[in-house]
């Protein structure tokens, strides 16, 4: 570290971060994974920013914006976009593995469970409860998500929203005939309204 | 032999397709997964898919292992594995290169046009796959007030929510749900 970098490109942080060996990665994501009950993001966070030190908020609000960004499970891609950012393709797969190993194993017992257990009345009364409050959960999740969203005038973001609520999950639309129409048009028009 | 191998293509071809639309997230994806699953294959009835809904949401980790419970109901271990590498795989080898070379448009006003545009069409998503759990779960008055009750208590107070799991459980152990 010389201090004769003739163009620093970014403000070097003054305490050096630590840089994850892999199995620190995968057992990290195993923590966040264990813990990440109801919801994975807080869990992520705390772990990279507060207790491990490997990013700064900034950082993390970066990275998780781009995981928002692209397509699929948003912590799936997060593993990978910092597993490989620390320690290139080796970080990427351990960081995956540490995340989806210990619920793979954990899913897998219990759909053996389920698949001996599940017709007993017991067992589906529970079930039932448990589903009745998830789908409760998932509501509340909703409504929070899409708070900035009805704060805002009512624009052609709304429309969009509506047009994707009702089509999929109303109507029971194929989603690629709705998204193949409606991801064209926001953009197009998000651009638009740029300019 | 063959038609196992044929199932396994399906899982495989179908999770990794739908991965790329999954606009917000696995959840983001359920209403397409409940629409296959039950409505098109009829690998699964309506209360099955509820019933692993609410294993994956009891289940710590990621939303997107329900795929892993759709899978394995489908094709056991192996359609398990398929079905979670199907819907990780593409959007992980997306992530990894786009990773690389996102610092780089940090500012581009395409990438701002991208993400306002896909904001709005992921909330919608998430809000469908809310009625489609709910409607799935709907099997009784008290479920929907299950429900009902959930949303507003979570929505308004910052609660584990495996005390209203327990709680749920504990209902519809007693026959009431």
């Amino acid at each position: 570290m010389s201090d004769t970098t003739p163009i620093p490109l970014q403000p070097t942080p003054i305490v050096p971060k630590p840089v994850p060996k892999p199995l620190e990665l995968c057992v990290a994501f195993s923590l966040i994974s264990l813990y990440g009950f109801g919801g994975v993001l807080y869990w992520s966070r705390r772990m990279m920013v507060d207790e491990r030190k490997w990013m700064t908020a900034e950082e993390f609000n970066e990275a998780y914006a781009l995981c928002n960004f692209l397509p699929g499970p948003n912590i799936v891609n997060f593993s990978v976009v910092f597993g490989r950012q620390v320690r290139g393709t080796l970080g990427a797969l351990v960081a995956l593995l540490g995340l989806l190993g210990p619920p793979f194993l954990v899913v897998t017992l219990l759909s053996l469970l389920y698949a001996h257990y599940g017709e007993i009345a017991a067992v589906q009364r529970v079930l039932a409860g448990v589903a009745a409050a998830a789908a409760g959960l998932t509501i509340s999740a909703t409504l929070k998500m899409a708070g900035p969203l009805l704060r805002e005038r009512p624009g052609f973001a709304h429309v969009v929203a509506a047009a994707a609520f009702l089509t999929v999950g109303v109507l029971s639309w194929p989603l690629y005939w709705v998204l193949g129409v409606l991801i064209p048009g926001s953009i197009a028009v998000a651009w638009w309204m740029r300019q | 032999m063959t038609s196992e191998i044929g199932t396994l293509l399906t899982l495989a071809g179908y999770f990794a397709l739908l991965s790329l639309f999954a606009i917000g997230g696995a959840n983001a994806a359920l209403p397409e997964m409940h629409r296959l699953a039950v409505d098109v294959m009829h690998w699964m009835s309506e209360r099955q898919f509820a019933d692993m809904f609410a294993i994956a949401q009891v289940t710590p980790g990621p939303n997107v292992i329900v795929v892993t419970l759709i899978g394995y109901h489908v094709a056991g271990l192996a359609g398990a594995l398929v079905a979670t590498l199907a819907m990780c795989g593409p959007t992980c080898v997306f992530a990894f290169f786009i990773g690389r070379v996102w610092d780089r448009f940090k500012d581009a006003p395409w990438r701002m046009a991208i993400q306002a545009g896909l904001v709005p069409v992921s909330i919608g998503l998430i809000g469908a796959s809310a009625a489609v759990v709910a409607r799935a779960t709907a099997q009784s008055a008290l479920a929907v007030a299950v429900t009902a009750v959930t949303a507003v208590v979570t929505y308004n107070f910052k609660l584990n929510p495996l005390w209203i799991f327990a709680g749920a459980a504990l209902l519809g152990l007693g026959g009431l749900i």
